[in-house]
């Protein structure tokens, strides 16, 4: 470990880095994958009246943590241990710290305590925890941290803290990346923007509206340095990875914006595979009926024909998502499933989902499809569609009725959906 | 069996239901546009406002109070997998 070998390093006056390194790391959280490895992040800050310790480290680098922090402060110095982020990554070393330095108190956002007790376990109401909100200020003497609660980036519990006098922001997983590097600085490491927009698009894609809401209290703030919870420390040009944040976090907005407020027509995007031309049928159909109502862009896929990847942004932007299978043994086929378990780096929450597939002898693909999307936080409007083996001509009818209903359900002109009446009794229900 | 009249403001759905029923048993299979975690009570995910009829809903349990509290949640604000219909009422999506 070289020159960095557990000691701690100053990134400002009298703020010191005492993270870890975990070069050897190739999977993070199972869901992201890093060639180098990553850092565990922590940070101590020393005022005239105590030091305050921000995040700690991942269970196993807890003596590696405590070695660093024993070149810059005694335990009995220690008065605020700030958590913004209480993932085990940043609080695994947090039970050993309590038992060395007891008299320190937890400084966590508003959504934490329940998290924080369900994270410890403790066994009485020991624990001296002060709950903070954004503005909320701890004073070290000569020197005020204040926070920013920036809840979703990525838990509900996440915080940003800021060093007021030094404009020093300790950014939790915001502005964060999987890349160790023993220089440490952004600066000085190697090449890591692919890293930065890579775990962006991982960690934080899904909670973008709750990024921009982030940015308006963090791109008033001045900037010399940010000290995220993983990766590089950002001390050249810090705001140009505010920048890039309110880049990525801009794009695809439509589906935030009502249908009649936006630019582009809403999209209803249909998926299909088919075995036998039946399936096929059925999806040129539905996009058929969907058409007919004005408005509306409908796009036609085959998943035989694509690998995955390409399609995660369209359905990002897309307002609903109809998926044609057929059933082979009892099941939808694999391409649909490895779509619909691609999709957890984007937000699909109250946008309209539908399924409807031909089968053989038992069509049990439309309803596991439906509870899928219902699983994904998807509205499921219109009930699916199954027809057995080869389309009729009335059957065709249906899926452009079928078609025609998501439409319909996506631009709030149902007159004919569900009911004529608007008032159904329940027993009518689908199970 | 008691009966109540739900409507769902969002898809502007009215749904006779046997009285005791939870929210989230009728707004699932209408296709309403409350959206669920958990389902037990301790996500908040599926946060409703309680546009008419707040004293037609069985009263909020101590924890399901909580969660409502940790969720920020406003005035008639309820969890659709907690809050069973007894009386007529009108929700939508919080």
């Amino acid at each position: 470990m070289s020159e960095h070998d557990c000691n701690a390093i100053e990134i400002a006056p009298g703020v010191h880095w005492i993270g870890a390194l975990d070069p050897g790391l190739r999977s993070f959280d199972m869901i992201l994958r890093t060639a180098n490895g990553t850092t565990y992040n922590a940070y101590a800050v020393r005022g005239s009246d105590g030091v305050a310790i921000i995040d700690t480290v991942k269970a196993e680098f807890a003596d590696e943590f405590f070695a660093r922090l024993a070149h810059v402060a005694r335990l009995e110095e220690i008065r605020v241990i700030v958590l913004n982020h209480l993932e085990p990554d940043h609080t695994g070393a947090l039970p050993e710290l309590l038992r060395r330095a007891p008299q320190a108190r937890l400084i966590i956002s508003k959504r934490a305590p329940a998290m924080l007790k369900a994270l410890l376990k403790p066994t009485d109401d020991a624990l001296d925890v002060e709950v903070v909100d954004t503005g909320d200020e701890v004073s070290l003497g000569d020197r005020r941290l204040r926070f920013l609660n920036t809840p979703y980036l990525h838990w509900p519990d996440t915080q940003c803290t800021y060093l007021v006098e030094q404009q020093v922001l300790f950014s939790g997983d915001v502005f964060g990346c999987h890349h160790c590097d023993l220089r440490l600085f952004n600066d000085r490491v190697g090449e890591f923007r692919f890293s930065f927009d890579y775990y962006y698009a991982h960690i934080m894609r899904p909670f973008k509206s709750h990024v921009r809401d982030a940015l308006k209290l963090i791109e008033p703030l001045p900037l010399t340095l940010i000290a995220p919870a993983h990766g590089p420390i950002l001390r050249e040009r810090p705001r140009r990875y505010v920048t890039r944040y309110r880049e990525l976090s801009s794009s695809g907005e439509g589906f935030d914006r009502p249908f009649e407020a936006n630019d582009q027509p809403a999209s209803l995007i249909v998926f299909y595979l088919s075995a036998y031309g039946s399936t096929t049928r059925m999806a040129e159909a539905v996009q058929a009926g969907a058409e007919a109502v004005p408005g509306l862009r409908v796009s036609l896929y085959d998943l035989e024909g694509s690998e995955i990847a390409p399609f995660i942004d369209l359905i990002e932007e897309a307002d609903a998502l109809a998926f044609g299978s057929p059933t082979v043994n009892g099941d939808a086929v694999k391409p649909i499933w490895d779509l619909l378990s691609s999709l957890g780096g984007i937000s699909l929450r109250g946008k309209i989902g539908a399924a409807f597939g031909s089968y053989g002898w038992s069509g049990e693909a439309v309803p596991m499809i439906e509870d899928r999307l219902r699983g994904l936080k998807m509205r499921v409007p219109v009930s699916g569609l199954r027809l057995q083996l080869t389309p009729t001509a009335a059957e065709l009818d249906a899926c452009r009725a079928f078609g025609r209903q998501i439409a319909e359900a996506m631009t709030g002109t149902s007159n004919t959906s569900v009911s004529a009446e608007r008032v159904i009794d329940f027993a009518e229900l689908s199970p | 069996m008691a009966k109540a009249k739900v409507t769902f403001q969002d898809i502007d759905q009215t749904v006779n239901v046997p009285a005791g029923i939870r929210v989230i048993d009728v707004s699932e299979k209408i296709g309403a546009g409350i959206i669920y975690g958990c389902r037990e009570g301790d996500c908040g995910t599926c946060m409703m406002h309680v546009v008419e009829g707040w004293n037609n809903l069985t009263e909020p349990s101590v924890l399901e109070e909580k969660v409502l509290r940790e969720n920020m949640a406003s005035r008639h604000d309820r969890l659709a997998c907690q809050a069973q219909i007894i009386g007529d009422c009108t929700v939508k999506p919080a």
